[in-house]
């Protein structure tokens, strides 16, 4: 049976095309706080929900949009849902929010947004968009998730602020730190590039 | 209230000890894809640098006349978002009108950085720390060419380390990050020199 078309899409957005170690789109905004982790999974199920939205959006009017205009037309429609973001966490969440500061905001500039916009959007009907943003928001979520468990644990020895190391643990002051978060990332990339390199060297090897 | 720091600290602060890419990974898109060619990270560099520098001074003042007075804190995202799109704009025609030679060197970069999260990131770093005016212009420029040393020093990196043997999983990207890792590293080095939030 060939798989649907969200199948493809969802398979495409969390691996073979990952937003972070493939596209290398919008690691500005978020990398800054994967030293937490649950400020990093506020920021990620942000720019989430805001990729699934303004997708959806920007797809339901790509008739109606003017090609001239169409850049600012998108980022007030992305920094539309980003302000909406930042006053629910304000209402809900103002511990994360004070913490989380100027990069809720940065939500607006994360490339994958513009990207999903741009490359998909732009061609789809506003319900694939959605699901489009969606899973693209959750492959960037898994993989800044993954570097935040790492960074967390070893730079203060806890999970979700829970103490999860033994007590005679030295916490690695280099994890809270801004290089920890490139080499993490690189070496996200690097696993990541080796697994679909040596998958796809398997796929020729079984052609023959 | 307006935090007592000397503007000229500042300036020198976010250059060094708290440069908005290596500690803050502002503009990291364009930056990774830019950063292969010397001349291309020399043009984008100036043109963060001179855009920066406008939109705080711009933005500042629309945050103190328009949108304080007027109570709406709320917009700001948005209001911010078209400042800078409007300053690119018209640098753009300004630049193109006084000086082809220039715009035909920084012309192309201009629209790229509408949506560069360092710009933005260094308008909302100035209104969530309260920066008067001097200061936030200060903070602009010294953010603006922050940016501009550390695309400098990755693409003159880049361009030696492109023919080194790599790991065939680590090549392009991969070894990018390491590199700004250990630019970052460097730039700790800084830190304690100036002591500036």
């Amino acid at each position: 049976m060939k798989p649907s078309k969200a199948v493809v899409i969802l398979k495409d957005n969390l691996w073979s095309n990952n937003p972070i170690f493939i596209q290398i789109l919008g690691i500005c905004s978020t990398l800054a706080v994967t030293n937490n982790l649950s400020n990093t999974l506020v920021m990620t199920v942000g720019v989430a929900l805001t990729t699934a939205f303004s997708s959806m959006t920007l797809s339901a009017l790509k008739g109606l949009i003017p090609r001239k205009v169409r850049m600012i037309v998108q980022v007030v429609v992305i920094s539309f849902y980003v302000i909406l973001i930042d006053i629910l966490l304000r209402a809900y969440l103002p511990e994360a929010s004070r913490q989380l500061g100027p990069y809720v905001g940065l939500i607006i500039t994360n490339c994958i947004i513009m990207g999903r916009a741009e490359a998909f959007a732009q061609a789809n009907p506003p319900f694939l968009s959605f699901w489009d943003g969606l899973t693209s928001g959750l492959g960037y979520m898994a993989v800044l998730m993954a570097i935040a468990v790492v960074r967390e644990l070893l730079g203060f020895g806890t999970l979700f602020g829970l103490r999860v190391m033994p007590a005679g643990f030295v916490p690695w002051t280099i994890m809270i730190m801004a290089p920890s978060a490139f080499f993490l990332v690189a070496m996200v990339m690097w696993w990541a590039k080796s697994m679909q390199a040596g998958r796809q060297a398997a796929g020729k090897e079984a052609k023959k | 209230m307006t935090p007592l720091i000397n503007p000229v600290t500042l300036f020198f602060a976010s250059i060094f000890t708290s440069n908005i890419l290596l500690t803050n990974f502002l503009g990291m898109c364009s930056f990774i894809s830019i950063s292969k060619d010397w001349k291309s990270s020399f043009g984008l560099g100036m043109a963060v640098t001179v855009v920066m520098t406008i939109t705080a001074a711009v933005s500042w003042l629309v945050l103190e006349y328009v949108i304080a007075p007027l109570g709406l804190e709320y917009l700001s995202f948005i209001v911010f978002i078209v400042v800078i799109a409007a300053v690119v704009q018209i640098l753009e025609m300004v630049i193109d009108r006084a000086s082809p030679a220039l715009y035909m060197s920084l012309g192309i970069f201009l629209p790229l950085i509408t949506v560069n999260c360092a710009i933005l990131g260094a308008i909302l770093f100035m209104q969530i720390r309260r920066y008067g005016f001097i200061q936030a212009v200060a903070f602009g420029a010294g953010s603006g060419l922050g940016w501009w040393l550390a695309i400098l020093l990755l693409a003159a990196i880049r361009e030696r380390t492109e023919k080194n043997p790599v790991p065939a999983g680590l090549k392009g990207p991969g070894i990018t990050m390491i590199t700004i890792g250990f630019m970052a590293m460097a730039f700790i080095g800084f830190s304690g020199m100036i002591a500036v939030q």
